[in-house]
């Protein structure tokens, strides 16, 4: 017995040593935590339960029976973040450079399985070089295994990839199918082919910051949803965001006591929206006025900032927002931001999330790009992620809400629960000019006449009562109101029950 | 009494006259501008008049849009505030002509005292101290010179209609009279249409001190103490106080008295002011007169008890003034700081947008005119002042005191403000001293305002409250639905507070009425009620009050105190051992670009691609808010690229070139 406990002290000490003490001090020298370090900074204080420490792996080619580190390069198992259950994986780079081998993989398996049938969320804590190359095929199916599990995991329990190191080739594809991508400044990149592939194929000169780091992420492609200075914060970050979330598909969003009241009116609503139909102004003030305690966690802040997503509570209880953002392309919709909001509203309706949306929305953005790139695809991808949602759906429109643009920002149409105008509101098919073009073209030579058309138009249209008058929205309220009315509406809608027909899967325009 | 009057002018003054003819029973009309629509000014008003476009070229001084409202809405008089045609004798005419009351002086005396020249003579004849200078209208850069070397460098050249620190210049030296020539010149010429220019001595360590005087039209005319306006920025006034900590009661009747000598000699009725340079023996030379309301008013009422407006609106009415010279009793001390959008970090440029929040101080002592809301707009068109914030107490010190805590309460979101600059004024020694010069600013600040001449309270303080802050926020964190019953959240009493790179080990805990902090053998009793959804933490540390503005941003809480903005962080012991090991971010290098300070108008570019400029050389002037702003090479360098151009308009921090 004594032996016994011994070995298990040796086993567990070879364990927590990782890779030894001079890679833990390069994984330092290069700005980094421990895959240990990180998930201690990310649980609640001695939550963690580990499991399979003592995991090897077997591979024999190339000397590897030689080399076999306890754990296998990646740290598993659970604990709790703010009181609340977890799963945690976090790959040890001091180990084999984090390389998944078909054990490493069986590690993961082993707790998504488990979070599957449980109910509790997924943390991925990425730091691997990629396939463990001696292992060959096995390594590859290692990483098939964990796909799998994603998929299976989707919609079923909130899956989370923090990026904390490389996450090049096949390795991409786990995080690239989780619910949010997060990413380390300086110390991430993640991509298919690294620099030197693409110099061997392109030609095209390209560092793998450029290439795959945080900034191009968070900026240009939209594959990560946020980026963070450095380990510390991300975590921080991290359990703070986790915060918002239900634990599963089946289970309510959790509720944060606030003091903020219900019904607290914001006078300065009133005057946010410029007399001046051109003028943009920060609809990201009117969301911070809205919710819970000013606190809103923004996702994806500067990808397609003409849409804003993120999260913020309303009388305690988490609900996803959704808005155009007036100061960015005038608030129109494009290939981005259609993408950018779709996701996040099926996110959202996956979990039990109410969704607000703010609407000023000028249209879809014309142009060739546009068109081939498949705007026609993309944007539907927003029209059918609302459209299928069955979550309580409100919808404030503050300002324009034109043409097609105005269907697909959660409208009556798509099953909107409760949609409430501003007086400032224009629900129509497109802006007076463009309108007055097409309809009055006979007039069109003569300035006076195009004016007196204009403003009819104007009259007529420029303003909530047409829709309202239809019951397409179901009421016109004063801005300040506007956290009321949403609070009152959310408790209105808090037991919504609405099926959509059965079937396999719906179609979505991917 | 007159039942309906109306105020020509916008912002805080128009709102402040309104409040004393709401006491006085009298209706109000506003007239405003496109840009002004939801002004405050509209909102208190009775009725409001749409006068014009934004520009105030085509509303506020359209004298006959303000004439046809009057007709229009049955206004019996006129209150023209300050500014715009305050000071517009021809206007006063035209309103008397059709029978409506100007509430100021009459056209003579708005005539003699507009022009300085003018005015400068009329001082002479009526027994006033003058400055020595030339009081002519300069023909030339030529001609500017020669005078100034008759007076003696150093000068000042003056617009002779200027007013507010536009078109003035001192010039030490044959060249920077030739130069101050010009630009006095063309300020004057853009900003009031009118571009004669004198020249007069320059005095050295001057004060700002001036006469408040209140004249009826039954030849009664007293004055009311004075104010002394010394801490000025540019010829701007930023802080006024009344009395003078300077003055003694000699000095201050002889200045008074000859106040008086000169309202008689122009037949004055109503508020004026008689604007007085004192030198270090209390020599006080006759600088202008003022024929309106001034900005600074409100200590002058602080310290005497009287509403000026409503004096002004009884001798407008034809009533006798209701006190004597012997009536007037100064009691206490008032100080006032304008509260502008400017950004005191950058050179003190104009900022315009939304007040995203907007929460004034309150209290005894306290009193804030200002004509702005929550939700309102600082707008491009009109004079960025935000406030006026003006305290009152028995004595300067206590009148600073409240000065100090108001500023501290102060809250504005959306424009950059200058309330940090207006705290380390009132914390500054010097100023306490009373040792105030006109070139106070310039002399203490002779570089500019930058962070480091931000005076920072008791490190202790920040730390303290980060601490109770932080515990606040894991409070909430702790009450979140769905914690597994036996392995709830725990509390830690043990806290590494980060703030400027050193930590702090701290200990808190909640008590009934706040937190106890407890760090490096030190203990603090933390008393609040704040809840995290504030911006503003009132509390008491060990009993003395004080305030926080407070923001978390990711990690890091942003304080605000006294004016310092302080970013700190709160981690567990373990945490913090970490968060060390991380490396620091380099900001990126920007010194490679000159960038807009400022949203304004690209003037002139003054260097060319290719070009190599040395430090100090004019590289391009950007006009906004009606002022020239030079913006020149920090260091050697050659042009590379030009990527704007003469006439665009430009956003804050908009690259204008980029060097090598």
């Amino acid at each position: 017995m004594q032996k016994i406990l011994q070995r298990l002290e040796e086993q567990r000490t070879a364990a927590r040593l990782g890779g030894g003490q001079k890679r833990i001090d390069s994984q330092h020298a290069k700005g980094k935590l421990t895959a240990r370090e990180r998930v201690e900074l990310f649980l609640d204080p001695d939550s963690f339960e580990e499991w399979d420490m003592f995991v090897e792996h077997d591979c024999t080619e190339f000397g590897m029976d030689k080399q076999k580190i306890p754990g296998d390069g990646v740290v598993t198992g659970y604990g709790t973040v703010g009181g609340r259950p977890i799963f945690v994986f976090s790959q040890d780079f001091t180990v084999f450079g984090g390389s998944l081998s078909k054990n490493h993989a069986a590690k993961i398996c082993k707790i998504m399985d488990h979070a599957i049938k449980v109910g509790v969320p997924v943390v991925g804590l990425n730091d691997s070089g990629g396939a463990r190359i001696q292992e060959g095929v096995d390594s590859l199916a290692g990483y098939a295994d964990v796909f799998q599990r994603n998929v299976m995991a989707s919609g079923v329990v909130p899956q989370i990839s923090m990026i904390m190191g490389p996450c090049a080739g096949g390795a991409v594809y786990s995080p690239s199918m989780t619910d949010f991508i997060f990413m380390v400044r300086d110390t991430s990149y993640m991509f298919v082919t690294g620099p030197e592939v693409v110099k061997t194929v392109t030609h095209e000169e390209v560092s793998a910051e450029e290439l795959g780091g945080a900034k191009t992420h968070t900026h240009k492609s939209g594959v990560a949803d946020l980026a963070f200075d450095n380990d510390v914060e991300a975590l921080f970050m991290l359990r703070r965001f986790i915060n918002f979330l239900p634990m599963n598909n089946r289970s309510k969003p959790p509720l944060w006591p606030t003091n903020d009241p219900a019904d607290r009116k914001d006078n300065s609503l009133d005057t946010l929206v410029p007399a001046d139909p051109n003028k943009p102004y920060d609809m990201k003030e009117l969301i911070l006025k809205v919710v819970d305690d000013r606190n809103f966690f923004e996702l994806q802040k500067d990808y397609a900032a003409n849409i804003i997503i993120g999260f913020g509570r309303m009388q305690g209880s988490t609900v996803g927002l959704v808005a155009n953002q007036p100061m960015v392309l005038a608030g129109c919709l494009d290939i981005d931001s259609a993408k950018k909001g779709a996701r996040f509203v099926r996110f959202c309706d996956a979990f039990n999330i109410p969704v607000i949306t703010f609407v000023d929305v000028p249209g879809f953005l014309p142009g060739t790009s546009q068109e081939y790139g498949g705007i026609i695809k993309h944007g539907a991808k927003l029209l059918y992620a609302y459209a299928e949602a069955t979550i309580p759906k409100i919808t404030v429109i503050t300002r324009k809400a034109y043409g097609g643009a105005y269907d697909v920002m959660s409208s009556k149409h798509l099953r909107g629960d409760v949609n409430l105008a501003w007086p400032s509101a224009e629900i129509a098919v497109m802006g007076p000019k463009g309108a007055v073009e097409i309809i009055f073209r006979q007039d069109m030579k003569d300035q006076q006449k195009v004016d007196l058309r204009t403003q009819e138009y104007k009259d007529r249209f420029a303003n909530p009562f047409v829709a309202g008058a239809r019951g397409f929205v179901d009421d016109v309220i004063m801005p300040h109101s506007t956290r009321k009315r949403i609070c009152r509406s959310l408790a209105m809608l808090k037991d919504k029950k609405l099926e959509n027909p059965w079937r396999k899967h719906g179609n979505i325009p991917l | 009494m007159f039942k309906k009057i109306l105020i020509a002018n916008r912002g805080e003054i128009a709102c402040r006259v309104m409040k004393t003819a709401n006491l006085m029973g009298i209706k109000t009309v506003a007239v405003y501008s496109d840009a002004d629509k939801d002004a405050l000014h509209v909102r208190m008003a009775d009725e409001a008049v749409h006068i014009g476009a934004s520009p105030s070229s085509e509303s506020y001084l359209v004298k006959e849009r303000i004439i046809q409202a009057c007709k229009d809405t049955g206004a019996e008089a006129v209150h023209p505030g300050y500014g715009f045609l305050s000071e517009n004798s021809a206007f006063c005419e035209a309103l008397e002509a059709q029978g409506i009351a100007f509430i100021g002086p009459a056209p003579l005396a708005i005539n003699s005292m507009g022009d300085k020249i003018t005015s400068k003579r009329l001082a002479e004849q009526a027994g006033v101290n003058v400055i020595p200078g030339y009081t002519d209208v300069v023909r030339d850069a030529d001609h500017a010179v020669e005078i100034a070397s008759g007076i003696g460098y150093p000068v000042m050249l003056k617009a002779s209609a200027g007013g507010g620190g536009k078109g003035m210049r001192v010039a030490w030296n044959d060249a920077d009279c030739r130069d101050g020539f010009e630009r006095a010149t063309n300020e004057a010429r853009s900003s009031f249409g009118d571009e004669r220019v004198f020249i007069e001595k320059f005095i050295e360590e001057p004060r700002h001190i001036e006469i408040q005087v209140m004249a009826d039209t039954h030849g009664n005319i007293i004055y009311l103490g004075e104010r002394e306006c010394s801490i000025q920025r540019r010829h701007q006034k930023v802080i006024e106080e009344a009395p003078s900590p300077f003055l003694d009661e000699a000095t201050r009747k002889a200045m008074g008295e000859q106040a008086v000598q000169l309202a008689r000699a122009v037949e004055y009725r109503s508020a004026g002011t008689v604007e007085f340079i004192v030198d270090a023996k209390r020599n006080f030379y006759f600088l202008e007169m003022n024929t309106r309301l001034q900005v600074e008013h409100p200590v002058t009422e602080c310290i005497t008890g009287q509403d000026l407006v409503e004096l002004m609106i009884r001798v407008a009415n034809g009533e006798a003034l209701p006190l004597k010279q012997e009536d007037v009793k100064l009691t206490g001390w008032a100080m006032e700081a304008r509260v502008y959008a400017e950004d005191p970090f950058r050179n003190f440029l104009p900022s315009i947008g939304r007040l995203v929040y907007y929460r004034p101080p309150e209290g005894e002592g306290v009193r804030v005119d200002t004509g702005v809301f929550e939700g309102g707009e600082v707008s491009m068109y009109y004079d960025p002042m935000i406030a006026k914030l003006v305290t009152y107490g028995e004595d300067r010190l206590c009148a600073v005191k409240k000065m100090q805590q108001a500023l501290d309460d102060y809250y504005i979101q959306g424009v950059q403000h200058n309330i940090s600059f207006l705290n380390a004024l009132m914390v500054h020694p010097r100023f306490l001293e009373g040792r105030l010069t006109t070139n106070f600013i310039a002399e203490e600040y002779p570089d500019g305002f930058d962070s480091s001449h931000v005076p920072k309270d008791d490190p202790a303080k920040y730390i303290v409250i980060t601490a109770c802050v932080h515990r606040s926020h894991t409070d909430r964190a702790s009450r979140l639905s769905g914690q597994l019953p036996g392995y709830e959240r725990k509390h830690s009493e043990a806290w590494v507070v980060t703030i400027d790179d050193v930590s702090h080990a701290v200990n808190v805990w909640p008590i009934e009425d706040g937190y106890k902090v407890e760090f490096e053998g030190r203990h603090f009793k933390v008393v609040t009620d704040w809840d995290i959804r504030e911006p503003l933490l009132n509390c008491t540390i060990n009993g003395e009050y004080a305030s926080f503005q407070v923001e978390r941003i990711g990690i890091w809480y942003h304080l605000s105190h006294r004016g310092a903005e302080t970013k700190a962080v709160v981690m567990t012991p373990r945490a913090a051992e970490l968060h060390a090991k991380m490396p620091e971010k380099v900001i990126p290098d920007m010194s490679k670009f000159l960038l807009s300070p400022m949203p304004g108008l690209l003037v002139k570019l003054s260097v060319a691609e290719g070009q190599e400029v040395k430090a100090g050389q004019e590289l391009a002037v950007i006009e906004a808010m009606k002022m020239e702003n030079v913006m020149r090479a920090s260091h050697d360098a050659i042009v590379h690229h030009i990527p704007t151009r003469v006439g665009a308009s430009l956003t804050v921090d908009q690259v204008i070139m980029e060097f090598e």
